[in-house]
């Protein structure tokens, strides 16, 4: 042995080239999230160490005026805004996707796989812009003429968010629905259950951790949206008294007014608070989602 | 109502929310195509788009959403696959791995109007590197980088593990194993799902607005000298893209024919993007024939 | 142990743990150059286990833990500052299912040896086609060597597997069940190769196959649950075992 590792052994400094450029890579990622973090959260504190901005009134403030004199920064209707077009999305999204993926994973398998599924795939790679633009010359004109009121607002961006989402509730619900072992179905039909008796007892029961999951995943998604809901929610800073009228979400006002800003005046940094906010709800959507997850794994 | 009874309206309701999410597909898209085929020409896809006349084009748009894509490419795909191959292979269960893992899904969850802003913070401002391709680049490799982990973990752990076992007792490195044995198998998965994951990043436009910009400056297509303000090349020169001057011209477009410039870029990026997802399947499709033809 | 024959390996106070359970306890086994030793044992036994710590496949294995001394020459081989990828170039593996690289033929063969530094066109060209005599497959390949190894029937597969391995000059041969998934033809094939292969290689078999172990091997040793219970040469331990629990399973009375 003693004279062999005298020997030059170039695999060894093989081995460490990859396993230092592996390194470097998950590095890098970790470098990037820890960043991400450090620089938005520094930013979005900002606006409460001003004299006339607490935490509270910031989070629960009707009146969004920061050019205004005296400046009032109050996020609640973006906040509002942002929970109401989500959860909306989702509520519309949820039946259709769980019902698209009862028919792919039993009602026509072949069809799900051959026709669905594709379908799918292709729903989720229609860029969010494009999603915008349609709702803008389609949806909101349609609104308009429906329904009282400018046909922007709460309703037109959920019923966009609600296709934008579509894709991820209805891949985690198919996969879960296809996880399921079969002796399960078998005992149910068994008994003499009909198919829908057995999906609506049987099926739907034991697979919600995981239906739940790809809502929850649906809604963090739409709640990060944020062109297809700026380009047909209206923007009007304030809560609206039905679904038809003009409102913002956090995503929306960021966008329109981040470039109209100079960094380091109150309105920047209030817009920097709006961000940091839509940061920590990821990091609460990830959580109920691990926490869904496990829950599934039981 | 009788269970069978409740069964068929059931079975009946299930199969019309599928036809009904097929058709919404089919009309989107017939929407798309019908409102905007018909103002694809030579000419628009060449020329420069206009700020108040009509008769503006997509040229500059469409090379910098394509000069865009290879350059996050460049720097996601080394990136992407390393991270990829140390979690599937070097990340020993564990802690540290868990919370690697836990990192990814984060970054992953992430909207990407917030990769943006952190671009325009750390990238544009700190760096110092300005309303530019490179800084979109940068920003839409963080965009895209979770994924391109996912993928390449994902397409790695399929190696069967034979494979490897037989690479290592001939007396092979683990790195020549993963490198030489592993990746080539490997290989078509990753391609796949790169390819399919270029169509998200040719679609993105949020992640941009503040960091590769919102304008573009006049470009001379003659000039390939990469260091010239004007040259197409110049990395360093703000760049909008595609889908950020479809929603640019659709909050803020002065041009009389907005509307149909905004439908003819719409149909542009969605062919794009159904070029991508075509591609990817029909690649998928023929490694998957060629592997099992072979056996 | 005859003083005339060399040792070419040599497992003391072997163990191996998966977790918290034992699956190989405490077994010493010595193996000589030029001979075939036959493992065998019902399923679960440890034989597959015992005989992958013997190239330390088993750190592939997440929460496998190996303990005691497995000595070839003068190395114990499970130091932790022992180089494994020297050690392996010393140690061929065939598995039981062929798992030849997705490459060609050739391509297969001068994969080890010009990652172990022979660049020399010529000198690969000599050793694919030695390593394929050896295999006994040089007459079926010779005009296909570069087409892909997974058009070959699954037979030709192993012995390319057995090709591959001797390419790299191992001085011992692990074979874990290397006909189980073929065909009688090709078991024959294979058992006929081991044969020839003896002249120059230590090889240790792992089998469920008792005919088999008995057709190829010189030695055989019987395992049970994780235990060894007998090491004999194998005419005697067929003939005339002398445990219980080797004399039921080779009558097949359990296994």
């Amino acid at each position: 042995m003693q004279d062999k590792q005298r020997v030059v052994k170039p695999h060894l400094a093989e081995e460490w080239v990859g396993k230092i450029y592996t390194l470097l890579c998950i590095f890098f990622l970790i470098v990037t999230i820890f960043s991400m973090v450090y620089f938005v959260a520094s930013k979005g504190i900002g606006t409460f160490l001003l004299p006339n901005v607490n935490v509270l009134d910031f989070l629960t403030g009707l009146k969004w005026a920061p050019e205004g004199s005296p400046p009032a920064f109050g996020a609640l209707p973006f906040i509002v805004g942002s929970f109401t077009t989500s959860i909306l999305a989702a509520l519309i999204a949820a039946p259709l996707g769980i019902c698209a993926a009862i028919f792919m994973t039993e009602i026509m398998p072949g069809a799900g796989r051959r026709y669905l599924q594709p379908v799918i795939e292709l729903l989720a790679g229609i860029p969010s812009v494009v999603y915008g633009f349609i709702g803008l010359s389609v949806l909101v004109p349609f609104l308009r003429d429906v329904f009282p009121g400018q046909g922007i607002g709460i309703a037109a961006g959920s019923i966009v968010l609600s296709i934008m989402i579509l894709p991820t509730i209805t891949t985690i619900a198919a996969d879960a629905l296809a996880g399921l072992p079969n002796s399960l179905k078998e005992g149910s039909y068994a008994l003499g259950a009909t198919r829908w008796q057995t999906i609506y007892r049987i099926i739907l029961p034991t697979t919600l951790p995981a239906l739940l999951t790809g809502v929850v995943l649906g809604i963090s998604r739409a709640f990060g949206e944020a062109l297809a809901v700026q380009m047909v929610i209206g923007n009007a800073p304030h809560i609206p008294k039905s679904l038809f009228e003009s409102t913002s979400t956090l995503t929306s006002v960021i966008t329109l007014s981040m470039g109209n800003t100079v960094s380091g005046s109150p309105h920047n940094s209030a817009l920097w608070s709006l961000a940091f906010i839509l940061m920590a709800m990821t990091f609460v959507f990830v959580f109920i989602v691990r926490w869904l997850e496990r829950r599934s794994k039981v | 109502m009788s269970a069978k009874t409740a069964d068929r309206i059931a079975t009946g309701v299930i199969i019309s929310v599928a036809v009904f999410i097929v058709a919404l597909l089919a009309s989107l898209l017939g929407f798309i195509l019908v409102r905007g085929i018909g103002h694809i020409s030579f000419d628009f896809l060449t020329s420069a788009p206009q700020t108040i006349k009509a008769g503006g084009g997509i040229g500059p748009q469409l090379f910098n959403s394509l000069f865009l894509l290879v350059l996050t490419l460049m720097i996601t795909v080394p990136l992407g696959i390393g991270a990829g191959i140390y979690m599937s292979e070097y990340a020993k269960p564990g802690r540290l791995t868990d919370f690697i893992r836990l990192i990814v899904e984060v970054l992953s969850s992430f909207p990407s109007i917030v990769v943006g802003l952190f671009g325009l913070l750390v990238i544009v401002n700190l760096f110092g590197l300005g309303f530019s391709l490179f800084s979109g680049a940068l920003a839409l490799t963080v965009f895209n980088l979770p994924l391109m982990v996912r993928i390449t973990e994902q397409a790695i752990r399929g190696v069967p593990r034979e494979q490897k076992e037989a690479s290592l007792a001939l007396g092979l490195s683990r790195w020549k194993t993963i490198t030489s044995v592993m990746m080539p198998i490997a290989l078509p998965t990753i391609v796949t799902g790169t390819v399919l994951a270029s169509g998200r990043v040719f679609g993105e436009a949020a992640a941009l607005l503040f960091t590769a910009g919102m304008t573009s400056p006049r470009l001379d297509f003659t000039n390939w000298n990469p260091f010239s303000p004007t040259s197409p090349l110049n990395p360093f020169r703000p760049a909008e893209t595609l889908a950020v001057h479809i929603w640019k011209i659709n909050s803020e477009g002065l041009a009389p024919d907005a509307a149909q410039i905004a439908a003819g870029a719409s149909a542009v990026l969605v062919i794009v993007v159904l070029l991508f997802n075509f591609t990817a399947r029909w690649f998928g499709r023929f490694l998957y024939k060629k592997l099992t033809a072979s056996k | 142990m005859q003083a005339t024959q060399e040792l070419g390996l040599s497992a003391k106070d072997l163990s191996v743990y998966y977790g918290s359970k034992q699956a190989v306890r405490n077994i010493s086994l010595d193996f000589e150059k030029k001979q075939v030793t036959a493992l065998i044992g019902p399923s679960g036994c440890g034989k597959s286990t015992f005989l992958r710590s013997l190239n330390r496949m088993n750190d592939l294995i997440s929460g496998a833990r190996v303990t005691g001394e497995i000595w070839i020459e003068e190395d114990n081989i499970l130091d932790p500052r022992v180089d494994v990828v020297l050690l392996r170039q010393k140690i061929g593996m065939v598995w039981q299912r062929p798992n030849p690289f997705h490459k060609s033929i050739y391509e297969n063969i001068a994969f080890g040896p010009r990652y172990h530094g022979i660049k020399n066109k010529k000198q690969l060209d000599e050793i694919v086609e030695s390593s394929l005599r050896k295999a006994a497959l040089w007459e079926e390949t010779k005009d296909r060597l570069h087409q892909s190894a997974l058009a070959l029937s699954g037979g030709q597969q192993q012995r390319l597997c057995i090709a591959r391995s001797i390419a790299v000059k191992p001085q011992i041969i692990l074979m874990d069940e290397p006909a189980s998934a073929l065909d009688p033809v090709s078991t024959a094939k294979i058992e006929e190769l081991i044969t020839e292969l003896k002249q120059d290689y230590c090889i240790i078999i792992v089998t469920h196959n008792m005919h088999q172990a008995a057709r190829v091997s010189d030695k055989t040793a019987f395992f049970y649950m994780g235990d060894l219970i007998e090491h004999d040469d194998t005419q005697k331990l067929f003939t005339n075992p002398s445990q219980q629990q080797t004399d039921d399973y080779i009558s097949g009375r359990f296994g």
